[in-house]
C-alpha cells in the first residue's frame, strides 16, 4: 500500500469528466419528459386555424366561432355602428389601442375599428378582467348599466363594458381591450382565424 | 462555493443530527467485501430500474385514460400524439421486462453464493416479498393497455382464484367488480398499479437494504468479512477485507449501469417489442371479449410459473392443485434458508451434488418457461415430426416441474443427512477483479 | 487456479446464457413466421412509403381507417407537402390535422361483408409485415364465397380483393382431396394478367405493406434516428466510468 502514490490529479479529472458527461446524459434524458408537456398533435389539430365563411352573416349580426376552444366573435358592423366608434373615444381607457392595449391585437388590426376590413370585427370574446364571455348588446339605446350606451359588449360577471370595436370603457374592472386573434381574408367572404395575413402569403 | 456547502451542511446537521451519520453508515462507512464480481451488479441495477419505472410511470399516467373505452386509444395517443410519448412508454415497457431479468439474476446470485443463509435470512425474506409484490405490480401494469392479451391475461390470472373451493366464484367477481374484466377491474388495477403497490414496493426495498446493511453483504467466497481480521487503510477497526461502498462500489456500479443502459437503449430504440416478447403482437389488438387470441400465454417472466399450473391435472373435481403448485413454487423459494442446512455458503466450496442440482434447477426453470410460452409445442413437431404434442409436452413439463420442486427436497436431504462433501472455505476472501 | 481460468469461469456462464437467449429467441421468431415469404419492407425508404400511401388511399381507405394516424403526420414523415396530401391522398374531406377515418359507415359495412372492416392502424404490429404481404398476394377467385374471393393465408376472409385490376385474377389448383377432409389449395395460378407484371405487383404490395408498417409505428423513424446517438453517448460514458473505476480501484489490494 505504501509503495504507491495516488494520482489525485487524474482522479479528480476523471471524476469531474464522468460527472459532467453523466450530468449531460441526465439533462438530455430529462428533455423528452419536459417536452411531453407541450401541446400534443391532437391538441394542435384541435387548435388548428379555423376557416369561416362570412356570406351568411348579415349587417349588424354576430357569429361566435370556436378557435382553440375560445369563443371568437365575428361581427358584421353596419355604417351606423362604425359611426359610433369615434363618439365614445373620450370614455375609453385606450381608444387608439397603443397604450395598455398595444399588445391586444396584431399590428394590422391596430386602428380605430381594430380590424382588417372596417365592417368586419374579429375579437376573442373573453373579458380581459376575469375571463367571462361578454354579452353582445348592439342596440344604441340607454341601458341600465349605461344611459348613453352606443352598442357594444357587456360582461355580466363584473359589469365591464366594451364598445363595438372591443375597446374597454374607463371605470370598469377590465383593464384592456378585447384581444384580436391573428386572422386573414382568404377571399372577400371567407376568413381564416389563426393565421396572419403575411404567413398566409 | 465550498464554504456555502459547508455552512448548509452545518445548518442541516444542527437540525437533523442523524442524517449525515445515516449517509455515512450506508455509503462511505458501509464496508462491503472487496471481491464482488459480475453477479453483484444486479442489486444496484434493480434499484435503477425501479427509479426508471417510477419516473416514466408518473409521466405515462399524465396521458393514460383508465377506462375500458379509452385505455387502448390513450396508449396509442401516447405513442403517436404526445411529444416523445413513445420513448417514455418504451422505457416503461422495456424496464418492466428488464426488471425481471435483473431480479432473476439477483436471486440466482443469492442462491449460488448462499446469501440467504444465516445471518441474512431476513434480507432474503424481504427480497422474496419484493419479488411477490413485483409480480402483482407487473401483472396489473400489463392489463392497463387493454389490448386483447391484457384482457385475456387478466381473465385467466383472475380465474386462478376461482379454483379455490367454496369461495372461488364469489372471489373472482369481487376481484373484477363485474362478471368479466371490465371498467371496474381496469380502474382498481390502475389505482393499485400506480399508487398502492409502488408504495409497498418502495417500503420493502428500503427495509431490504436496511436489513442487508445491518448484517453486511455476503460475497462470492461466502466468507464473513466481519469475522476476519480488522483494520484497513480507511479505518483501523473495520474488516480488512472490506472497502467503503462509496467511492469504490459506486464507481464500479457506474460501469455496470453504463453497460446495462447500453443494452436497455438498444432494445428501446431498435427492438422495443423484442420480437413479441416484451410487447406481444396480440396486445396491439384492442380487448375483445368475444375473441380469445390464438396463443394465450402470459408475458415471458410469468411463463415458468404459468407452466406449473398447466402441468398439474385437475383431480377430485377441482383445478385448485395447479394453483397451489404455482404458489408453492414461489413459497419454496421463501423457505430456501430452511431447506438448505449446509454451513458452507458459496458454490465455490460446496459439494458436486449442489452444483449439479442447481444446474438442473436453472434448466427446469428455463424449460418450464419454454413450455409456458408455447415454445415446446412449436418446436416438438418440427424436431420430432408427427408426434402427440400434448402428451409429450405434458410429460416434459411434468418432469421439469418435478425437477423444480425436487431441487428443494434434494437440497434438504443432501444437507440434513450430511451427504454434502464440501471443500475447505478460506479464512479470507480470495482475489477480486 | 490461475487468474485466466478464474476469469473464464466467471464469465463463461453469463456469456453462454446471453448467447443461448439470443439464439433461442431468434429461432423462435423464425419458426413464428410460419414459413411465410419475407416481406422485405423498409420504413426508411421514403419513396416506397409514398407509393404505398398512394395505394392505400386509392384502394383501401374506402373501407379501412387508420384512426390513430393524422394526415399532418403522414405529410411530415413522408416528405410530402400539405397540398400533396390534401389533394392526392385525402379524399374524405377531413382536415389536415385529423386522423384517417374511412367514410364507410360501420353498420352498412357489417351488412355487406358480414363484419366491419378492421382499422389498419396497428395491423402490421398485430400480424407482422410478412403476414400482411403474403395476405395481399394470396387472393384467388372462389365462387363458393359470398364476395367471390378467398385467401390462402387467411382462409374464408370476408374481404373482396380490391387490387385485382393490378394483379390480375388468381385461381386455385386444388390438391386431390383426402377422404373426409376439406379440399386444400395446392398452389395459385395467374389465370388472367393484370395491369402490373407479377414482379411489379409484388413491389406494389411491398410498398403498401411498408406504409402500413410505418402507420403502425410512426415513432420507428424517430427511434432509429436518435438511437444511434444514444448508444454512442452511453458507450462513451461507460468507457469513462470504467476508467474512473480502474483509477479508484488502484487503492484496493
Amino acid at each position: 500500500m505504501a509503495n504507491e502514490v495516488v494520482d489525485h490529479g487524474r482522479r479528480r479529472f476523471l471524476t469531474a469528466t464522468t460527472a459532467v458527461v453523466g450530468g449531460i446524459g441526465i439533462v438530455s434524458a430529462a428533455v423528452p419528459f419536459i417536452k411531453s408537456w407541450e401541446p400534443s398533435a391532437r391538441a394542435k389539430a384541435a387548435g388548428a386555424p379555423v376557416t369561416q365563411s362570412l356570406a351568411k352573416i348579415e349587417a349588424g349580426q354576430m357569429l361566435t366561432v370556436s378557435w382553440r376552444s375560445l369563443p371568437v366573435f365575428v361581427l358584421n358592423r353596419t355604417k351606423a355602428q362604425l359611426d359610433t366608434l369615434p363618439m365614445v373615444d373620450s370614455r375609453l381607457v385606450d381608444p387608439k389601442s397603443d397604450g395598455a392595449s398595444a399588445d391586444q391585437q396584431p399590428k394590422y388590426a391596430q386602428n380605430e375599428g381594430r380590424s382588417i376590413k372596417p365592417e368586419w370585427l374579429v375579437v376573442i370574446g373573453i373579458c380581459t378582467h376575469l375571463g367571462c364571455v361578454p354579452d353582445f348588446v348592439p342596440e344604441i339605446k340607454p341601458e341600465p348599466f349605461d344611459p348613453e350606451w352606443k352598442g357594444g359588449f357587456y360582461c355580466p360577471c363584473h359589469k365591464s363594458r366594451y364598445d363595438l370595436a372591443g375597446r374597454v370603457y374607463a371605470g370598469v374592472p377590465a383593464p384592456k381591450n378585447l384581444p384580436v386573434p391573428p386572422y386573414h381574408f382568404i377571399d372577400a367572404s371567407t376568413i381564416q382565424i389563426g393565421v396572419d395575413p403575411k404567413e398566409a402569403g | 462555493m465550498a464554504n456555502v456547502f459547508t455552512s448548509i451542511g452545518e445548518w442541516v446537521n444542527e437540525r437533523a443530527p442523524n442524517m449525515m451519520p445515516a449517509y455515512r453508515k450506508h455509503m462511505t462507512e458501509y464496508y462491503a467485501p472487496k471481491n464482488f464480481n459480475l453477479w453483484y451488479y444486479f442489486g444496484s441495477l434493480a434499484l435503477l430500474v425501479l427509479v426508471n419505472q417510477i419516473v416514466t410511470g408518473i409521466f405515462l399516467t399524465m396521458n393514460y385514460n383508465p377506462s375500458a373505452a379509452g385505455a387502448f386509444a390513450s396508449v396509442e395517443y401516447i405513442m403517436r400524439d404526445v411529444e416523445w410519448g413513445w420513448l417514455i412508454r418504451y422505457m416503461h415497457s422495456t424496464g418492466a421486462s428488464l426488471f425481471f431479468v435483473v431480479v432473476f439474476l439477483h436471486m440466482f446470485r443469492g442462491i449460488m453464493y448462499g446469501s440467504y443463509k444465516k445471518p441474512r435470512e431476513l434480507v432474503w425474506l424481504l427480497g422474496m416479498l419484493i419479488f411477490l409484490v413485483l409480480m402483482a405490480e407487473a401483472f396489473m401494469g400489463y392489463v392497463l393497455p387493454w389490448g386483447n392479451m391484457s384482457f385475456w391475461g387478466a381473465k385467466v390470472i383472475i380465474s386462478l382464484f376461482g379454483t379455490i373451493p367454496y369461495i372461488g366464484g364469489d372471489l373472482v367477481e369481487w376481484i373484477m367488480g363485474d362478471f368479466l374484466p371490465a371498467d371496474a377491474t381496469l380502474n382498481r388495477f390502475f389505482a393499485l398499479h400506480v399508487i398502492a403497490l409502488p408504495i409497498v414496493l418502495l417500503l420493502l426495498v428500503v427495509l431490504h437494504i436496511a436489513a442487508l446493511h445491518e448484517v453486511g453483504s455476503n460475497n462470492p467466497d461466502g466468507v464473513e468479512i466481519k469475522k476476519g481480521p480488522k483494520g484497513n487503510r480507511w479505518d483501523a477497526l473495520k474488516p480488512t477485507d472490506g472497502i467503503p461502498f462509496h467511492p469504490y462500489y459506486t464507481v464500479k456500479d457506474l460501469v455496470g449501469v453504463g453497460f446495462f443502459l447500453l443494452i436497455a437503449a438498444f432494445i428501446i430504440f431498435f427492438a422495443p417489442t423484442f420480437g413479441g416478447w416484451f410487447l406481444e403482437h396480440d396486445n396491439f389488438i384492442p380487448a375483445n371479449n368475444l375473441a380469445t387470441p390464438s396463443h394465450i400465454k402470459p408475458v415471458w417472466y410469468f411463463t415458468p410459473f404459468y407452466a406449473i399450473v398447466r402441468m398439474i391435472p385437475s383431480f377430485l373435481g377441482s383445478a385448485v392443485w395447479g394453483v397451489i403448485a404455482m404458489f408453492g413454487s414461489i413459497a419454496v423459494l421463501f423457505l430456501m434458508p430452511w431447506f438448505d442446512r449446509g454451513k458452507v455458503k458459496s458454490i465455490r466450496y460446496r459439494g458436486t451434488g449442489f452444483k449439479v442440482a442447481l444446474g438442473l434447477f436453472v434448466l427446469s426453470f428455463f424449460m418450464l418457461g419454454a413450455v409456458g410460452a408455447g415454445i415446446t409445442a412449436e418446436v416438438m413437431p418440427v424436431w420430432f415430426g408427427d408426434i402427440d404434442v400434448t402428451f409429450w409436452e405434458n410429460l416434459f413439463g411434468r418432469v421439469m416441474t418435478v425437477i423444480y420442486f425436487g431441487f428443494f427436497a434434494f437440497l434438504w436431504a443432501y444437507t440434513y443427512f450430511g451427504w454434502e462433501k464440501t471443500k475447505p472455505v478460506p479464512e479470507r476472501v480470495t482475489t477480486h477483479d | 487456479m490461475t487468474k485466466r481460468q478464474l476469469l473464464m469461469k466467471r464469465y463463461i456462464f453469463p456469456v453462454a446464457l446471453a448467447f443461448s437467449l439470443i439464439v433461442g429467441s431468434a429461432s423462435v421468431q423464425a419458426s413464428e413466421e410460419g414459413g411465410l415469404p419475407h416481406a422485405g419492407t423498409n420504413v426508411q425508404d421514403q419513396a416506397s412509403l409514398q407509393r404505398g400511401a398512394k395505394l392505400f388511399f386509392n384502394y383501401c381507405v374506402g373501407c379501412h381507417s387508420l384512426k390513430y394516424m393524422r394526415y399532418e403526420r403522414i405529410a411530415s414523415d413522408l416528405g410530402l407537402t400539405e397540398q400533396d396530401v390534401m389533394q392526392n391522398l385525402n379524399f374524405t374531406g377531413a382536415k389536415f390535422g385529423e386522423t384517417v377515418v374511412s367514410h364507410m359507415p360501420e353498420e352498412s359495412a357489417a351488412k355487406w361483408f358480414g363484419k366491419a372492416p378492421p382499422d389498419l392502424s396497428l395491423e402490421v404490429r398485430a400480424k407482422g409485415a410478412d403476414w400482411v404481404y403474403a395476405y395481399l398476394n394470396s387472393f384467388y377467385l372462389d365462387p363458393s364465397r359470398p364476395v367471390g374471393w378467398n385467401n390462402t393465408v387467411f382462409p374464408n376472409a370476408s374481404m373482396p380483393f380490391p387490387l385485382w385490376e393490378l394483379q390480375g385474377l388468381q385461381t386455385a389448383e386444388m390438391k386431390p382431396a383426402k377422404a373426409g377432409e376439406d379440399p386444400a389449395v395446392e398452389k395459385l395460378v395467374l389465370s388472367q394478367p393484370g395491369k402490373l407484371t407479377p414482379a411489379q405487383f409484388q413491389q406494389a404490395t411491398r410498398d403498401l405493406t411498408s406504409f402500413l408498417e410505418y402507420a403502425s409505428e410512426p415513432a420507428a423513424l424517430q427511434r432509429h434516428h436518435y438511437g444511434i446517438w444514444v448508444l454512442l453517448f452511453l458507450a462513451f460514458f461507460t468507457l469513462l466510468a470504467a476508467m474512473l473505476k480502474k483509477e479508484y480501484w488502484k487503492d484496493v489490494h
